[in-house]
């Protein structure tokens, strides 16, 4: 059977400006930030990114590759408001289609199971509605009659997302509290890149409810150890909030230079000793 | 803190603690600390049935244990299915009960980018969503929210049945009174100030008129064991003291 693995600039070369890109993870939790990381040493650029928004907005809108953003939030959690993606979108740079948390849940199922909408309760009555005209309502067929948002299906060209651990033909496994959306994410795209903590050969003694991604929604797999630094991965290893914290309070400028100027494993050495530098 | 006297944060936690009063087996989804403290205290005395999370995705009782498990996916699950009652947060709210959480400014180029809608429309319109605010003032409670995130009475109303069904605000707490919405028109009523505030004060801290009662009662007095919980077992460091500071 097909071996999967790639590095992340494979993934990447394989993705295009203007591709309309699905990001996993909630907030600052399990986000796929070397993908991300490896992303913001390419020149791609004109995304449009759809993400339960955590740092991987910030660090993309921050960097100007984002030309349109679905997203309910941005919140880097310990730290409520995401610096980068609240200056950019003060500054205007980027569109932002507003929708809410259960809104994009129900986009992301229409787009996996093929339905060009589904129906939802919520976003009546709310600005949702105001500020993003292009959503249209759906009368129930039946005795009800009710009226709901017809909540449009969140289909991607591509879908980045970071596991626990996978397998070289692309199941992943997540050991977390929380499987968020990323199996959706893989489904509904066209393609879908997992990158995970360690590849493994197989699942024989997994417990089969932690295995969340399978392998027909999944195009490559990428062995990133510490991949979602500085977001969590518990329980592989928590937040690193004193990183969060210096990500959150120095100009990006001087945060791309010393960290993201090089590769992954530049970017890890470059952490490690800003690490040593506060001891 | 003198161990007699009720402090203004107390109070605030026993009005937060009664919006879960007779709410039987749903979750309680309080959105910061003095909501949570309220919440546990409801669930310690006289709303034992309700169920709480740790903030990720379980769902523990008041000694940490586990009972079950609620991923966003499972939790969404239970806001449409209306068994749940969140006490969010408010950037604005004004007359009607319209929240904001998503931008100060014009949506298109905001002033100040804040958090986002996140679940606010969902959660206005499927299941009970009460509002605590911290410092009461003009600049939250406002004659006109910028971003309608937390769907109030009045575009409720506009919006149609689908979005009336559910909808109910039963409470917002602040650290000057309790407001509620039962006035003909779905206006906000001031429902109670907590002691040592005047009903003037309130009015000159809000930014829109508020219904009043003919008599504006007092919130009420914790028993000893409520003080007791909260001082002693839910909130020994007294952090609920540096949320709301003794007036």
């Amino acid at each position: 059977m097909t071996d999967k693995t790639m590095t992340p600039e494979d993934v990447v070369s394989r993705l295009r400006s203007g591709m309309t890109l699905g990001i996993g993870g909630w907030g600052s939790r399990r986000k796929p930030m070397a993908l991300v990381r490896a992303l913001l040493r390419s020149d791609l650029t004109d995304l449009t990114v759809i993400s339960y928004g955590g740092p991987d907005v910030g660090l993309l809108a921050a960097a100007g590759r984002i030309r349109t953003l679905v997203a309910a939030f941005a919140t880097l959690d310990s730290i409520p408001l995401e610096p980068h993606f609240r200056a950019a979108r003060q500054r205007g740079a980027f569109e932002l289609r507003e929708i809410d948390e259960a809104m994009f849940m129900w986009g992301l199922q229409a787009a996996a199971h093929r339905l060009p909408f589904l129906p939802v309760r919520s976003g009546l009555g709310s600005d949702v509605m105001r500020v993003n005209p292009a959503l249209r309502t759906v009368t129930s067929p039946y005795e009800d009659g009710e009226t709901f948002v017809a909540m449009p299906a969140l289909r991607m060209d591509a879908a980045l997302v970071h596991l626990h651990r996978a397998d070289r033909l692309g199941n992943g496994q997540y050991l977390g509290p929380d499987p968020y959306f990323d199996d959706l994410f893989c489904e509904a795209a066209d393609s879908a890149y997992v990158s995970c903590e360690r590849i493994v050969d197989d699942f024989a003694s997994a417990v089969p409810q932690t295995l969340l991604v399978k392998r027909h929604s999944v195009t490559g797999v990428v062995e990133a150890p510490n991949g979602a630094h500085f977001t969590s991965c518990a329980p592989d290893y928590g937040r690193d909030e004193p990183f969060q914290k210096l990500y959150a309070t120095t100009p990006w400028p001087q945060f791309a230079e010393r960290f993201l100027s090089g590769d992954e494993k530049t970017y890890r050495s470059a952490v490690h000793s800003w690490h040593e530098e506060q001891q | 803190m003198n161990a007699t006297t009720t402090t203004r944060a107390e109070y605030c936690v026993i009005a937060c603690a009664d919006a879960w009063r007779d709410n039987g087996e749903v979750l309680a989804s309080p959105m910061g600390l003095i909501p949570s403290i309220g919440a546990r205290l409801a669930k310690h005395t006289f709303s034992p049935d309700l169920l709480l999370t740790d903030g990720e995705a379980l769902i523990v009782g008041l000694d940490g244990a586990v009972e079950g498990w609620l991923p966003y996916r499972q939790h969404l699950a239970m806001v449409t299915g209306g068994r749940r009652h969140v006490m969010m947060g408010a950037s604005q709210l004004d007359r009607f009960g319209n929240q904001n959480i998503s931008c100060i400014g014009d949506w298109q180029r905001p002033d100040r980018q804040l958090l986002g809608v996140r679940g606010a429309p969902v959660n206005t319109l499927n299941n009970p969503v009460s509002y605590w605010v911290p410092k009461h003032s003009k600049r939250v409670f406002v004659a006109r929210v910028d971003m309608i995130s937390g769907v109030g009475y009045d575009s409720a109303a506009a919006a149609g049945p689908s979005a009336t069904r559910f909808h109910r605000i039963p409470r917002v707490v602040s650290d000057l009174g309790v407001f509620d919405f039962a006035t003909p028109d779905h206006s906000m009523r001031l429902a109670g100030v907590h002691p040592g505030v005047s009903v003037e004060e309130v009015r000159a801290a809000t930014g829109f008129p508020l219904a009043l009662p003919g008599e504006v009662p007092r919130t009420r007095e914790p028993t000893a064991t409520e003080l007791r919980l909260i001082r002693t077992v839910i909130d020994p460091e007294g952090r609920r003291e540096r949320e709301v500071p003794a007036a």
